[in-house]
Parts: structure tokens; sequence; C-alpha cells
């Protein structure tokens, strides 16, 4: 419907920009005019939530660093300066620290509904390696960032987490010596994970762009997993799916704002209110709740350079999926054996979660063990297999025909016509 | 793997802790009923001014509480006169004068607590050995949060039980993590006099401390709950409003 | 609900007649409306966030013990971020700041609108042309043609009043909000 059309704007200034740099065509074209799978449901909304929660990051992360103090001395009391005395600084800093666990939460939602309509197969690949790297960008952004209140938690975090990169031969050591700027995490391992902090968001920023633009070109998957054939399987993205991912949004900072106002130190750790000691360790370490899979599968292996490299490649083996699953079709809703596995990983995904934040010992390292080797299983043996041996259900000619079923056939191709014109 | 486990093992040591395997025996804390708990709960005043007596006449003698002005406790009923009283009690270092010499001069209120020690190494050495945690945060620095800092004051017992053998200086706490702290069973039976005429019995202490502790910890607390009652009707409005939008929208497509 | 309804919000929107379309564009209105309230309450902690804070006006108002002043001596007192002036002046500076002829001055103010005690004169020490601080407050500096302050930069020279009688600047020293507190205390803002 929206191929051909070149808009007409009213307003003169914006046309005189237009003729001379057409953003304004391109912004009709991709965010007005775009056609949206018509049979989306709500679950394509996480994609807008992230967005969301990347602007709400960066904004509150702005004013939140006109406030902070990076250096060990006064970090620590600068954030309770923040939180005691800056006009609701306690608001912008519950609502930046708990926009962390949510923004990990919109994006965990988007992958695995990616994982669950096939989002990540042909012609989206790119569009899905370009979603592993916003995933790699927001765990090293997230991670410096909860270092920088200088709590127990942000020190001892800092420590563990760069003393990974110590198991790599040969290299390793002047590596993390290179990184912490000193012989241990100290002021200067602070200062530059404070810039970084700053800074990686805006690549972060950067890469959404690149993945917005690639998820334009082939077009938005849908849960038939189909491509729209034409006009009569798609709506403009606005304000169909503007208003409809708005209602998602509001819903999902209802969700949010609960955490922000009622619960704002529930995903945290009661650790990070002592300051940094750095002759004294915790009892029991561990990380924020969106990283617990990955160190439960880091803490399974038990080799040092062997859990830093399965840790790693457990991120690095989605970029390789597009070609490890090899099934040609895309939804799961035709996929009845995949289906079943699916919910294994997402269960495995959990499981993985919850022994990460138990001690590593005992039953708990067996659990951690089973399902480190569940992860692998699935994506490097499993899924290779699985589209070679399953024969998945028929698929629909069309997005249409399912989705007006109940309407009538009849009726379909009466309402196709207005829909060309939008 | 093995540094971190190390670590952990001298940390624990180094806490003076008798063993790694109890503490991770995991105590149950029992709740207590607080008037500020729950979206509408609100801070009690006048339990959290009793708080304050005790942390001055009590705690304050060997626990800092240095990122709190003493402004603060405008939060919990004191108004400006009453402020500038309890400041002008504390004596605080300034200077360097035009002598080049640090002096002491009455509290304001804009100044923090000052801390009973002049650093952290002062109170270990007043302190056999162990240092008094500062108590700005300390209802959010622990597990359990109130009900755990309740649970640690009532928590103290005179005899340790069969098969536990206290070190020395050592004091046997049923809530504390290894059970064996350096403080000792602060809280007597009218070890205050309140002000308000309150009987000051052990558990009224603890709940008071506890509160004005949870109080110092998060001045903000009130206020902060009261908006999210507003923002989360304001929301749910919206979402409804949304909602309505969308569905009137996609009827006109079916 | 044959035809469909071209919604607003893509341009060039012309509501085929008919209650439901009213009623639907009511509805889209108050969703707008209420969102755009949102967004714009959303706004104000991030914008008040850069106002000062608790601490800063908590120390907005400063004591000043003034004992120690001898008469011909002056002070310089941090309030606010600011140099303030306090000048213990002599009998001969309070006579020669108070026999000016007002006409003459290009910011009139007459001295006793500009103390609360004749003998303490409290300014705020900025120059009013670029923000310079003068000189005048160390005995070995120079105070300028009118025994007052002399601001190095641009060469303003002020009375013994703190206005400004020589030189580029506009407007005579700040006098900032103060009050005595005893006999030799002042408590600033």
């Amino acid at each position: 419907m929206a191929q051909a059309h070149a808009p007409q704007f009213k307003n003169p200034v914006v046309k005189w920009i237009d003729s001379r740099l057409p953003i304004f065509t391109m912004l009709d074209h991709e965010y007005n005019q775009y056609p949206m799978p018509r049979n989306v449901n709500y679950l394509w909304a996480f994609g807008a939530i992230a967005g969301i929660m990347l602007v709400i990051m960066i904004a509150t992360g702005l004013v939140l660093a006109m406030q902070y103090a990076a250096h060990t001395t006064i970090a620590f009391d600068s954030v309770e300066r923040i939180m005691r005395d800056v006009n609701y600084g306690w608001l912008l800093r519950y609502v930046h620290a708990n926009g962390a666990s949510m923004f990990f939460i919109a994006v965990y939602i988007h992958m695995f509904r990616g994982l669950y309509y096939g989002s990540y197969k042909a012609p989206r690949e790119i569009l899905w390696i370009l979603g592993v790297f916003i995933l790699l960008a927001m765990m090293a952004t997230a991670f410096m960032g909860y270092v920088l209140p200088w709590g127990q938690m942000s020190f001892w975090g800092a420590t563990v987490i760069t003393n990974l990169f110590s198991a790599f031969p040969l290299v390793g050591d002047p590596i993390v010596t290179w990184l912490w700027g000193g012989f241990s995490v100290d002021n200067p391992t602070l200062n530059r994970f404070f810039a970084l902090h700053f800074l990686l968001p805006f690549v972060l920023l950067g890469l959404v762009v690149l993945h917005t633009a690639a998820l334009h070109v082939s077009g938005s998957n849908n849960p038939l997993g189909i491509d729209a054939k034409g006009p009569q399987d798609t709506v403009p993205f606005n304000p169909y799916v503007t208003v409809k991912d708005g209602f998602a949004v509001v819903v999902f900072l209802i969700f949010y704002a609960g955490f922000v106002f009622f619960a704002p130190n529930y995903l945290g750790h009661p650790d990070n209110y002592i300051p940094a000691n750095p002759l004294v360790t915790p009892a029991h370490i561990v990380p924020e709740w969106y990283f617990l899979p990955f160190y439960a599968i880091l803490r399974a292996i038990p080799d040092k350079l062997g859990g830093v490299l399965a840790m790693f490649g457990a991120i690095a083996v989605l970029a390789a999926l597009p070609w490890l699953d090899t099934s040609k079709v895309r939804s799961c809703k035709f996929r009845p054996i995949y289906r079943q596995f699916f919910w294994i990983l997402a269960i495995d995904a959990l499981v993985l979660g919850y022994a990460g934040a138990m001690p590593a010992e005992g039953v708990w390292l067996l659990v951690a063990r089973i399902g480190t080797a569940y992860y692998f299983f699935h994506f490097l043996i499993l899924l290779p297999l699985l589209g070679k041996l399953e024969r998945p259900l028929p698929l629909p000619a069309s997005i249409c025909e399912p989705v007006l079923k109940g309407g009538g056939r009849v009726a379909a191709g009466a309402h196709a016509k207005p829909m060309e014109k939008a | 793997m093995r540094s971190l486990k190390s670590a952990i093992l001298s940390a624990a040591f180094a806490l003076g802790l008798a063993g790694a395997a109890q503490a991770s025996e995991a105590v149950h804390i029992p709740k207590q009923e607080w008037s500020h708990s729950g979206v509408f709960g609100t801070i009690d005043k006048a339990s959290a001014q009793r708080g304050f007596q005790i942390f001055k006449e009590v705690c304050a003698t060997c626990h800092s509480a240095k990122l709190v002005p003493i402004r603060t406790l405008a939060g919990i009923g004191f108004n400006e006169d009453e402020l500038k009283a309890i400041a002008a009690g504390y004596e605080v270092q300034a200077g360097p004068n035009d002598a080049g010499e640090m002096f002491m001069r009455p509290g304001i209120p804009a100044d923090r607590f000052p801390s009973p020690f002049p650093n952290d190494n002062a109170a270990r050495a007043a302190n056999n050995g162990a240092l008094p945690p500062d108590l700005s945060l300390m209802a959010k620095a622990r597990v359990g949060g109130e009900d755990y800092l309740y649970a640690f004051l009532t928590g103290f017992e005179e005899n340790p039980p069969e098969g536990v053998t206290l070190m020395p200086g050592m004091n046997y706490n049923k809530y504390f993590p290894g059970h064996q702290v350096g403080m000792p069973n602060i809280l007597m039976p009218d070890g205050v006099t309140y002000a308000d005429g309150t009987p000051a019995t052990v558990q009224q202490q603890a709940h008071d401390i506890s509160t004005f502790l949870t109080f110092i910890a998060e001045p903000h607390m009130d206020a902060r709950k009261q908006m999210g009652v507003k923002v989360i009707l304001f929301l749910i409005v919206l979402a409804g409003l949304m909602y309505a939008t969308k569905r009137k929208l996609w009827s006109t497509l079916h | 609900m044959a035809q469909t309804t071209h919604p607003p919000g893509t341009g060039g929107h012309a509501a085929p007649g008919g209650e439901g379309a009213s009623r639907r564009d009511f509805l889209y209105l108050a969703t707008g409306a209420v969102g755009a309230v949102g967004v714009a309450s959303a706004v104000w902690p991030f914008i008040d966030s850069m106002n000062p804070a608790a601490d800063t006006l908590a120390l907005a108002s400063i004591d000043v013990d003034l004992a120690p002043v001898q008469e011909g001596q002056a002070i310089t007192v941090t309030w606010r971020g600011k140099p303030v002036f306090v000048r213990h002046r002599t009998a001969k500076e309070i006579e020669e700041a108070r026999t000016v002829n007002l006409g003459d001055l290009r910011d009139p103010a007459a001295d006793d609108a500009r103390v609360k005690k004749p003998e303490w004169l409290i300014v705020v020490g900025i120059c009013t042309h670029l923000g310079c601080v003068p000189l005048g407050q160390k005995p070995t500096d120079p105070r300028g043609e009118f025994d007052g302050w002399f601001c190095p930069c641009h060469g303003s020279h002020y009375d013994t009043a703190g206005r400004i009688r020589k030189g580029p600047a506009p407007a005579n020293l700040v006098v900032p909000q103060y009050a005595f507190t005893s006999d030799t205390a002042v408590r600033l803002g």
C-alpha cells in the first residue's frame, strides 16, 4: 500500500526541508506507513517497550551523571546525596536502577518471542545478529553501571567479572591489569567505567537504529511466520500499531512503577548499601538477576578458562542461530516438536538463573551443569537435527486467511480494498 | 573459581564468623508489625522520635550515622527550633581558623551527625577490634531490613546454647550470621526514659530504634509511596483510555 | 461499518459525519490529552533535579561573627559560593559616603539605605560590570579614587558605600539580604 505513495506535506517549512533532506518522507515511510503484519500479537510490543526503556535510561542517566562523582572516596556518598538531597533524586535513581532490570525483562521477552516465531531466519539474519550485539552492549553497560555506586557488590562484582579475563593464557593478566589501570579494582577502574557507562548507551542507540533499519528492509515477522503477501495482510504502523504498542507500553510502565515506588530495592542486593571495602568480600556474592543464567554457566564448568569460554559461548551461539536452525519453517505454531523443546529451553534458562543465585556447591552445581549441557545441546545438536527430522504442519496460504476466518472468505476481498488507500 | 572461593573464606575469617557453614544456614527472621509497611504505610513519627532518643543516648556512643544531615529529622516532626537545639547539642569540627588550627563549634542543622570516632581504626581500637558499622543505611544494608534489626536487637542470649564456645569478647545472638558478635546486648528495660512517657520495654525500644533507622536510611520513603499511588492510578486511567482507543481503531479493520 | 474510516494522525483527515465518528474523535482527543499530561509531569523531576539541592539550600544562610573585625578592617566571607565584603567603616569613611550629592551618582542610592548599622557595610564583592572581584579588602590593596574598591579588570571605582563612581560598571555593588542577630553577629541570607 505504501510503496508508491509519496507523502504530500502541507506545512511549507516541512516541505522546504523535505525537498532538500527527505527526513520527513523517511519518517513517514518508516513509522507512519510502514506496513505491519495485521496479525502480530502483544509480544511484538516488547521491541517498542525496550526502545522506550533505552530512552528512559539515557534521560535519567544524564541527570544522574550531573550529580554523581566518579571517585572512590566520594562515589558512595554522592549517590546517597542524590537519594537524600537532590530534588527527586531518589525517584530518578530508582527509575534508573530498576530501569536496568525492566530493560532486560523487555529484551529477554523480545528475544524469546524471536526464538518462538523464528524471527532470526532468512532474510532476518543480520537483524538478529545486531540484536545479539545489542544484548552484549546492554550487558557491558549494566555491569559498569552497577559498579558506579561503589558499594560492596559493585566492588566485588567488578573484581570477579574483570578477573574473568585473567583466564586467557599469556595475555590474561596484562589484560586485567590494563582493564583496572592498576593492580586491583580502584579509582582508575571506577573512573573509566563511568566514562564507558556514559558512552555505551549511545553505541547501543546506534545499534538500535541499525536494528530497526534492518527490520524495515525485510519487514516484521508475525505469529504465522509467513511473509505478508500484499496490503490485505498488513496495517499501516501508525496509528494501528503505535496505539497498540502505546497501550502495551503503559501496562509495562504500571509494572515498572510498582517496583520503583513500592519495592525499589527488591531487585538489588542489601550489600550494595555498604560502602566498598577491598579487604572484606561479602559472604555470598551474586550478580544482578539478568546475569544469573550466564553466571551459572560460568560456574558449571570446573575449569577457569573453560567456564569463561562457555559463558561467552552461550551468547555467541545465539549469533550462529540462523544457521544452526535448519528448519525452513519459522513459527513454532507449525513445528509441533520444536515447540516442546522451546519451552524446555525457556525452563532451562529459568533453572540456570535460579542455580546462578545459589551457592555453587552440591546439588545446585549439578543442576547448573545439567542446565548448561542442555543449553548447548539445544542449540548445537537439537536444532540442526530437528530441522531435518521434524515434519512441520501445513502452512496457511496467507496471513489474511486465518485472521479473517471468522468473517468469512467473501469479506476478505472487500476489506482489502480500503486498506490500499491507507 | 578457586580465587572466588578463597576470597569468600578469607572474608568469613575477617568477619570473625565461627564458620562459613553456619553463615549459610538460613535463620528465620520473624516479621514485625510496622506502621510504614505496605503501600499506604507511613513512618510512625512518634516512634521514630523515640528511636532518635535511643540513637542519641545509646547507639551513637559507638555508631556513626555520617551520611545523615541533622536537618533530615524534620521528616519525623521536629520543627526548625527543635532542629537547631538538637544540632547545637553536637560539637562539630570546623576550621582551619586563622591560626591554621581545627576547632570545635556547635552544630547547625545543615551538619551531618558527627561520628563518635575520628576514623575506622580509632573505632576498632576502642571496640576490641570490631568496627561498629555506620547506621545511615543499616535498614537497607541487611537482608530482612527493619525486621532483621528488631530481631538482632532482641536476639541476644546471655548463655550460648550447648556446644557453642564464644570467642573472647564476643556475644551470642540468635539472628546474627554466625551468631557471634562483638556488640553486647545494649537494650535494657527502662535503659532510656522516654520523653513522652511511653514505657521503655526492650521490645518497645527495639521497635522504635528500628523505625528510626528505617527513616534515616530512606527519608523520602513516605513521599515515594504517596507519589507511587498517584502515578499508578494515573497510568491505569491512561491504560484504560489507550485500550479503548485501540479497540475503536482496530474495530474499523475487523 | 461498511466504509473503513481513515483514522486521524495520518494527515488530511476529514471525518465522515455521524455520531460514531465524533465519539471516536473525543476518545482520541482524551487519550492524547491524558498522555500529554503524563509526559509533561514526568519531565518536571528531570528539570527540578537541576535546581539547588537540599544540602545547598540548607547552607543558603550563614552566620558571621563580626567581633574580631576592628574599625578600618575588612573581612571577606564566602556565601552561596560568592565573596561577601564586610567592612568595619571608620567615621571618616561614613562621612565620605554620606556627604555625596546623590544627583552625581550613576546609580543613586543613599548610604543609609545600603547599611543597617552605619559602621558595617556588607556588599557582595562582585563587580557589576563583568563579574570580577574588586580589590580593596587588604590594607595593601588599591582602593580606587573614592576610598572604596577598585576593580582591576576594567577599572571601575567604588566608594565607601560600595556605589559605582567611575569606570564601566553600570550599578552599585549588591547589598545581600542580611540581618543582625546581635550587636556583633550577622546572618547572611
